[in-house]
């Protein structure tokens, strides 16, 4: 039988993946790609918790996650072009220009 | 069979989330994260969140990942400029803290080891979602457009070429 605790390991080691990539790669967007993976880790476990429990408001919280990603997806990638343009490179190491 | 199905998804899911962080061609991060998505709008119609799987194509498959493939092709980083990988002391910390979080979390939930019950007839239908989504989760959802709406300004305000 497929219970909770499989579709939360699941969502802990999605979880744990994108944390890696955020930390491991420089390549910004491979870095947003990792926190998708994280919201969507987030989300198995919200849909998971509502299908155990019964009730529908975990699916309504992960629908408003996956707006939510939608527009930080959309703002962040505006970001990043906004800096390829300017410094022609988009690994996180080179960007310092708003240090002091 | 669900445990099959489960298994099956699962593996897809984290092979290709593994992929995503660890091609070097961005470009190819890219589509397996679609891979990625994929299988989790599977496990979601698995868990009976039909609409949200529905969702979940339409918007990340969809949507996000357009995105994504118009800014790399519009990058041109898909074979020219490959970034390394750096496994420097950061990477190595990183990869401990990602199991000790891992293993935590499974630690602590490993006793909710009962199966799912048995669901409503209507449940993860867009007619029970969307009920609930108007009426008890009104003011988040209508905050949720104004936030969309000021992600739109944003990003016209922050492509915008500068005059």
């Amino acid at each position: 039988m497929v219970t909770l605790a499989h579709y939360i390991t699941l969502s802990a080691v999605l979880f744990s993946i994108g944390v890696t990539g955020v930390v491991c790669r420089r390549n910004a967007l491979v870095i947003f790609m990792s926190i998708e993976l994280m919201l969507n880790a987030a989300n198995l476990a919200f849909i998971a918790f509502a299908r155990h429990h019964g009730s529908a408001d975990g699916q309504v919280i992960a629908f408003f996650v996956i707006a939510l990603a939608a527009a930080e997806v959309a703002v962040g990638l505006a970001i990043i072009v906004a800096i390829f343009r300017k410094q022609g490179t988009i690994d996180v190491g080179n960007m310092r220009f708003l240090k002091g | 069979m669900s445990l099959v199905f489960f298994y099956v998804f699962a593996v897809l899911t984290v092979l290709s989330a593994i992929a995503v962080i660890s091609f070097r061609n961005t470009l190819s991060s890219a589509f397996a994260l679609v891979l990625t998505l994929f299988g989790v709008a599977c496990l979601y119609a698995l868990l009976e969140a039909h609409f949200l799987a529905a969702m979940q194509v339409l918007v990340y498959a969809g949507a996000v990942m357009v995105l994504f493939l118009f800014v790399i092709m519009l990058m041109n980083l898909g074979r020219g400029e490959i970034l390394k990988i750096k496994m420097s002391f950061a990477g190595v910390v990183g990869i401990l803290i990602g199991g000790y979080l891992a293993t935590i979390l499974v630690l602590r939930l490993s006793y909710l080891s009962e199966p799912f019950s048995a669901s409503a007839e209507d449940f993860g239908t867009i007619k029970d979602v969307g009920r609930l989504m108007f009426s008890e989760y009104l003011v988040p959802f209508e905050l949720a457009s104004f936030l969309l709406l000021i992600a739109i300004v944003g990003v016209v305000v922050l492509a915008r070429r500068e005059t």
